[in-house]
């Protein structure tokens, strides 16, 4: 029973984590209606970022200041000069944004790749491996805290996306673009803020990994198709869906790590991911119309 | 049946016919095979995403299934993994198929994450049952040819094939039901179009002939592993870039993409066909060394750069957009 209960926790700090990184992506497709395969790319960067201001002695969880801002401005210039151009060019496919993303991601994994080398890198701090117990079931710090923090910005989200003016753009935009531009909102503005801000939000969750994660490159992929995979599972362009569908994959992933075996812990998110497009598409956003 | 003698074609196809004849060097051989076999594959990729609209990121799921079909009959019965070359194609079928069928009513982006999934999770499997592939260990063959030219002409006869089904469909009513499915899918049906059906025969014909040319990829290379085959950038996504590089929805399209496509490849991986090393080896200057080094792996950022370079100013490809590059590249008046 340990176990199972060991493995639960596991699974709901990864969860707040890949929570994070759903609600940008989420974001992003809401509002624009692509897929950002460059998602968890972007993540990669913020991890180096983050690697290197330890090199200079920063603490990961202050380099969030650093790295967050950063990354804003790359998805605005991303969005800006590569992503909205795209919406006058005509083609025969609708999906070339999604191929721009992928693009990007590739440019992006290696010009890391050559400024760093494959080698793996990790960010050394004192609390990297301390664990706290707590009724039999070790915690480990570094997530633990990564998880509340996760949990913070969730709810600064929240609060922004529903609170103020700019968040109530958004959220227009993403339900009816040209509505929102005859009610006088700049659409274009909202897309460039939009991508920021989804970058932004997968930044904090890269500088949270860092500490616990090692830092390579290829790092990028397996976290773009985790975010995918959370977003198709939440519905596309709901906030709620995403922490729903990030704590499911964190938790499916962990129990299919430890009742399966270890290298059962990525198919099971694509099983899961295929039945809901399949039994419930539109995802966890059906059922709870949030 | 054909309004005229595609003249042009048959004077490529002899002078490809030709070319082992007076070209013996393995090296030029193993680029033009590497060619043809990014041909067929771009060609497939194409007739599927290009025509009928269905933007596949999973085109590794099939060609790995005709590599392994033809690697596991030879890995596991001893049978020649010749006749893996004959199970290739109705083995990625088989598994195509089914995932049509059940992910068809998917549409857009949905779909296109369904292929990417089904193409991971073929992966994985592939990995996770060590005791029938081999695992990550891979199965590996006898070469049956030591020389290059039978591959060439196999891979050369199989790019004929695709290109005269291609040719065939397109003309069809059938290539009229795939592009107005791809147009307006709603209105298709609207008209009585059965457009589940008619995206089934096209991912037949695209997964047939991406299943042979994993099956020849088997057969020449020897060698195979789930992260070689079914590896989403290496080939999936190359794919793709063959397809829109060259031009989407046009027949020989993924043609001049794929010569583009492997000539950058190659133009990079040999450091400039060779020249940084020689002047590395005359002059002996570290920098030059240094810089042969970033060359050879830049052909991936190369291929990136050209994603987005092609997308952005042209969204139909060297061959869609030909008109394009001669007005303004290659300043050639359009002649009215």
């Amino acid at each position: 029973m340990a176990i199972f209960f060991q493995t639960i926790v596991a699974g709901l700090l990864k969860g707040g984590l890949y929570a994070l990184i759903g609600i940008g992506m989420t974001l992003i497709m809401g509002v624009m209606g692509i897929i950002n395969l460059a998602h968890g790319q972007m993540m990669m960067l913020a991890m180096y970022i983050t690697f290197i201001l330890n090199q200079v002695g920063l603490d990961p969880y202050l380099s969030l200041f650093v790295a967050m801002p950063s990354l804003f401005i790359i998805g605005v210039l991303i969005q800006k000069y590569f992503l909205n151009p795209l919406i006058k060019v005509e083609t025969i496919l609708p999906q070339n944004m999604v191929l721009m993303t992928v693009g990007i991601g590739m440019a992006m994994t290696e010009i890391v790749r050559f400024v760093f080398k494959s080698d793996y890198k990790y960010v050394k701090t004192s609390y990297s491996s301390s664990t706290f117990f707590l009724g039999g079931i070790s915690f480990n710090v570094p997530l633990v805290i990564a998880f509340f923090i996760a949990v913070l910005f969730t709810i600064i989200m929240f609060w922004f996306l529903n609170r103020t003016d700019l968040g109530r753009s958004i959220r227009a935009t993403a339900q009816d673009k040209d509505a929102a531009t005859l009610m006088g909102v700049n659409t274009g503005r909202i897309t460039v803020i939009t991508m920021g801000l989804g970058a932004a939000l997968v930044a904090a969750a890269g500088t949270l990994l860092a500490p616990v994660y090692y830092i390579f490159p290829d790092i990028g992929s397996p976290f773009t198709t985790k975010a995918f995979i959370i977003t198709i599972l939440g519905g596309l362009g709901s906030t709620v869906g995403a922490i729903f569908g990030g704590v499911t994959l964190g938790m499916a992933e962990s129990l299919g790590a430890t009742y399966l075996g270890m290298q059962y812990e990525d198919i099971v998110g694509l099983v899961i991911f295929i039945m809901v497009l399949l039994f419930l598409p539109g995802g966890f956003k059906r059922l709870t119309k949030v | 049946m054909l309004k005229k003698l595609p003249i042009a074609e048959m004077i490529a196809l002899a002078v490809f016919m030709a070319i082992p004849f007076f070209m013996k060097d393995n090296y030029f051989l193993h680029l033009l095979i590497l060619f043809l076999m990014w041909v067929v594959i771009g060609s497939s990729w194409n007739i599927f995403a290009g025509y009928t609209g269905q933007v596949s990121f999973g085109h590794a799921a099939f060609f790995g299934a005709g590599a392994y079909a033809a690697g596991l009959l030879a890995h596991h019965f001893g049978y020649s993994a010749w006749w893996g070359m004959a199970l290739g194609g109705p083995a990625a079928v088989l598994i195509g198929l089914p995932f049509g069928i059940i992910c068809f009513p998917l549409r857009g982006a949905y779909f296109t994450l369904a292929s990417l999934a089904l193409n991971l999770i073929l992966m994985h499997v592939a990995t996770i049952a060590e005791n029938f592939t081999g695992g990550m260990q891979g199965i590996m063959i006898m070469p049956a040819f030591v020389s290059k030219i039978p591959y060439y002409y196999i891979a050369l006869a199989m790019v004929v094939a695709i290109l005269a089904v291609i040719n065939l469909v397109v003309r069809s009513k059938f290539g009229y039901y795939f592009v107005s499915i791809r147009e307006d899918q709603d209105a298709a049906e609207s008209l009585g179009i059965n457009s589940t059906l008619y995206k089934n025969i096209s991912l037949g014909i695209s997964v047939f002939f991406t299943g042979m040319a994993g099956s020849l990829y088997m057969n020449y290379m020897g060698f195979i592993d789930p992260s070689v085959v079914f590896s989403l950038s290496d080939y999936s996504i190359m794919a793709i870039l063959v397809a829109i590089v060259g031009g989407v929805g046009t027949v020989y399209g993924p043609t001049v993409g794929a010569f583009i496509m492997v000539a950058v490849n190659e133009f990079f991986r040999s450091g400039f066909f060779g020249l940084l090393g020689f002047i590395g080896k005359r002059t002996g200057s570290p920098l030059v060394s240094k810089a042969l080094d970033f060359v050879t792996h830049a052909h991936v950022l190369v291929f990136g750069i050209l994603v987005i370079v092609v997308i952005l100013y042209l969204p139909k490809g060297v061959v869609g957009d030909w008109e394009k590059i001669k007005r303004k590249v290659l300043r050639v008046r359009p002649t009215e």
